[in-house]
């Protein structure tokens, strides 16, 4: 049970001649992004931030899955939660998230039947025990996880359930950095790339973007020695002025990435253009169920009541994804806003960068 | 935070639990001993200190390894009562039954508390039963109450953290909140992991006869490790530093909590405790731990210092420095 190959990667030595190694070749002032929630997560836990020379500053993407959801798919999933005889099952960073007039943990008060699920498969079983029912599961994720949305869909007539459905808001992350790139108010010097989505997609999948913009990328791991390598290489690149694809995470990442995830993804899902929170619409960085396969997308199945969605009031959770702001920039972070009463979904998910921030910075 | 209705988080434990508390529920029962909000209360009947404590257990699975929810309604008021610095003597037990439930679960969950009453060398005195209808309830419900005496010159409190002063923990962390959550439906881990509720009076009676003078005594339960120690801050009005490559994590739990996206520092224990105690005292005390079979990995996580009073920081292993807040709701798993 127990990883034991990651105590190499979490060695404090290793990681302490990494830092002395970014401390000796740092000298310009730059800006990189880690794209991924879950790297924000581990640099806040493992005070990566307090251990870097004050020329290098780590901004946080759009990767947490929850944060980039747009605000009428949340109150998409909301309407969804008040339908008769409807099980929404989810992943449970979505229940605060705040929509234009409810959230999935209120509703859940509210008497309607909202269930945490771990996997999908744990929607397929509530599926079974409740044959009367019709059970929604909430699909928001990135290449990380619509793999196995996508298998599972696969699945549902061969496991004979008639009953189950998805509703998929997953999103594409290569399409968003190139649209980050585009947008002339963000300047980031270098990306740390995800590690899982990488695992998927592999590092081909970022061409186009580095082809385009010659943008110094490392794909990471998750550990404190990986982030720091991926730092490190970074630095190095940006110092030497030779920009390059790299990754720093062979041990899961290759160039190809998993073509039997891909080409899963594929057969089931159908890219289209997506809304962002913050961002707004991506050409091409979404993913909706494939016409076979409507007879589960909840989307067509049930009649969802749309309401005008508002994004909150003051929130800069958009300027946030961004990386044009930082979480104590925001009026509302720590005062109105905090993970007890979110109001923006970057302070709800576990993955979200004003979370983080709440959780563990430092007081300065 | 005001909502109109009670959530999970609520009950959590963690700061919604304790605004719950302090907004709503201190101001009706305010009074002197209530407000100090340590594990139990500590009163004076006629020159004798007596600790009285409550609590009740809705765990679900009702059996789980390593235990019931029968012998842990019984180790966790104990516990309460150890960590005011008492000798545990008496318990009451009041038992809320969901119509239809099996006869032989009552009589392991019952056989689990006689057990648990034996090893803590505590009796149960009086107690209540009530039926209710089905679904009234899961399964069964158990409060328990105990009431226990404090030796003299013992003076423990959540409010007495001095800087300079150690911080012990009496072993892994997490272990019971990671053996429930993978019993829990849904959640199919095969692991070896097993609860660690246990009662802790006796190794605290240890304890206190190799330092009379022990600060602050806490077991970490809802909440877990990081959620005690702000509480601790707050009330002492210190600041607390940890270091995490000091913290006992069993390596099961730990992969566990990294496949769910849980950090071990916020899971619930019931069968550890926190010390604190001044410099010159703690390693005697540490011996003393050792020694116990509930406290054989105990070791020095942190010191309390004079900086930043009622925060939490840890040094991390690569030496970086992060704040270690309490809990904030319920722990959710990530989703990418």
């Amino acid at each position: 049970m127990p990883i034991k190959h990651l105590e190499e990667y979490r060695d404090p030595e290793i990681s302490r001649s990494i830092i002395d190694n970014i401390n000796k070749i740092s000298q310009k002032k730059i800006r990189l992004m880690e794209v991924c929630g879950t790297h924000t997560m581990s640099i806040f836990k493992s005070g990566i931030r307090t251990v870097l020379p004050e020329t290098i500053s780590l901004l946080s993407g759009p990767g947490c899955p929850v944060c980039v959801t747009a605000q009428h798919e949340i109150d998409a999933f909301i309407a969804l939660s008040r339908t008769d005889d409807v099980i929404i099952t989810t992943f449970g960073d979505l229940m605060k998230v705040p929509g234009t007039t409810s959230s999935l943990q209120g509703e859940r008060a509210n008497g309607h039947d909202i269930r945490i699920v771990y996997s999908i498969f744990d929607a397929f079983d509530i599926a079974k025990k409740n044959p009367g029912k019709k059970i929604v599961f909430l699909g928001v994720g990135f290449e990380t996880t619509a793999p196995t949305i996508a298998a599972s869909i696969l699945s549902i007539e061969e496991m004979k359930i008639n009953n189950f459905f998805v509703f998929s808001a997953h999103k594409l992350v290569p399409p968003a950095l190139l649209a980050l790139m585009e947008s002339s108010d963000v300047k980031i010097d270098g990306f740390i790339l995800p590690g899982h989505v990488s695992v998927i997609i592999g590092t081909k999948a970022y061409l186009p973007l580095f082809k385009k913009y010659h943008i110094p990328s490392v794909v990471a791991g998750f550990e404190p020695s990986d982030i720091l390598q991926a730092i490190y290489v970074l630095v190095e690149q940006i110092e030497t002025e030779s920009p390059r694809l790299d990754n720093a995470y062979k041990r899961a990442v290759t160039f190809d990435g998993n073509k039997k995830a891909k080409q899963i993804m594929q057969d089931v899902f159908e890219v289209v253009d997506a809304t962002w929170r913050g961002i707004g619409s991506i050409p091409k960085s979404g993913l909706k169920i494939r016409k076979e396969f409507e007879a589960y997308n909840a989307e067509n199945v049930f009649e969802i009541e749309t309401i005008d969605s508002i994004d909150p009031k003051g929130c800069d959770c958009g300027d946030i994804l961004r990386g044009l702001k930082i979480p104590p920039e925001c009026r509302l972070y720590r005062k109105t806003c905090t993970p007890m009463n979110p109001i923006g979904p970057c302070m709800v998910s576990s993955e979200g960068t004003c979370a983080a921030y709440y959780r563990y910075h430092s007081i300065e | 935070m005001k909502t109109d209705h009670i959530l999970l988080d609520h009950g959590g434990g963690g700061k919604i639990s304790h605004s719950l508390i302090t907004e709503t529920m201190l101001p009706i029962f305010d009074n002197a001993i209530i407000s100090r909000l340590d594990d139990g209360a500590i009163f004076k009947i006629e020159e004798k200190q007596l600790a009285f404590s409550t609590d009740t257990y809705v765990v679900d699975p009702i059996f789980f390894p390593g235990g019931n929810i029968g012998d842990l309604a019984v180790n966790g008021t104990v516990n309460d009562l150890a960590m005011c610095g008492a000798v545990p003597l008496y318990l009451s037990v009041g038992l809320i039954i969901e119509e239809g439930f099996p006869m032989t679960d009552l009589e392991i969950i019952l056989n689990g508390m006689r057990i648990a009453t034996k090893k803590a060398k505590v009796k149960v005195v009086t107690g209540d039963t009530k039926v209710v209808p089905k679904g009234a309830v899961d399964k069964i419900f158990i409060n328990s109450s105990g009431i226990g005496l404090i030796p003299e010159h013992v003076n423990i409190s959540g409010h007495n953290a001095r800087p300079g002063d150690k911080v012990l923990l009496s072993g892994s962390i997490a272990d019971h909140g990671i053996t429930v959550l993978t019993q829990r439906e849904g959640m199919n881990f095969d692991s070896p992991i097993v609860s660690d509720t246990a009662p802790l009076n006796h190794m605290v009676k240890r304890m206190l006869l190799a330092c009379e003078d022990i600060h602050v005594l806490r077991d970490p339960t809802r909440g877990g490790v990081g959620t005690a120690l702000n509480e601790i801050a707050i009330s002492s009005k210190v600041g607390i530093r940890i270091y995490e490559n000091t913290i006992p994590v069993k390596d099961e739990v730990s992969g566990i909590c990294e496949l769910l996206g849980f950090d071990p520092l916020y899971i619930a224990n019931e069968g550890k405790l926190l010390a604190f105690i001044e410099a010159d005292s703690a390693d005697e005390v540490l011996k003393t731990m050792r020694k116990d079979e509930f406290g054989k990995d105990a070791c020095i996580i942190g010191e309390v210092i004079s900086d930043n009073p009622g925060n939490v920081f840890m040094q991390t292993r690569i030496g970086g420095t992060r704040i270690v807040d309490m809990l904030t709701g319920e722990q959710l798993p990530r989703i990418c």
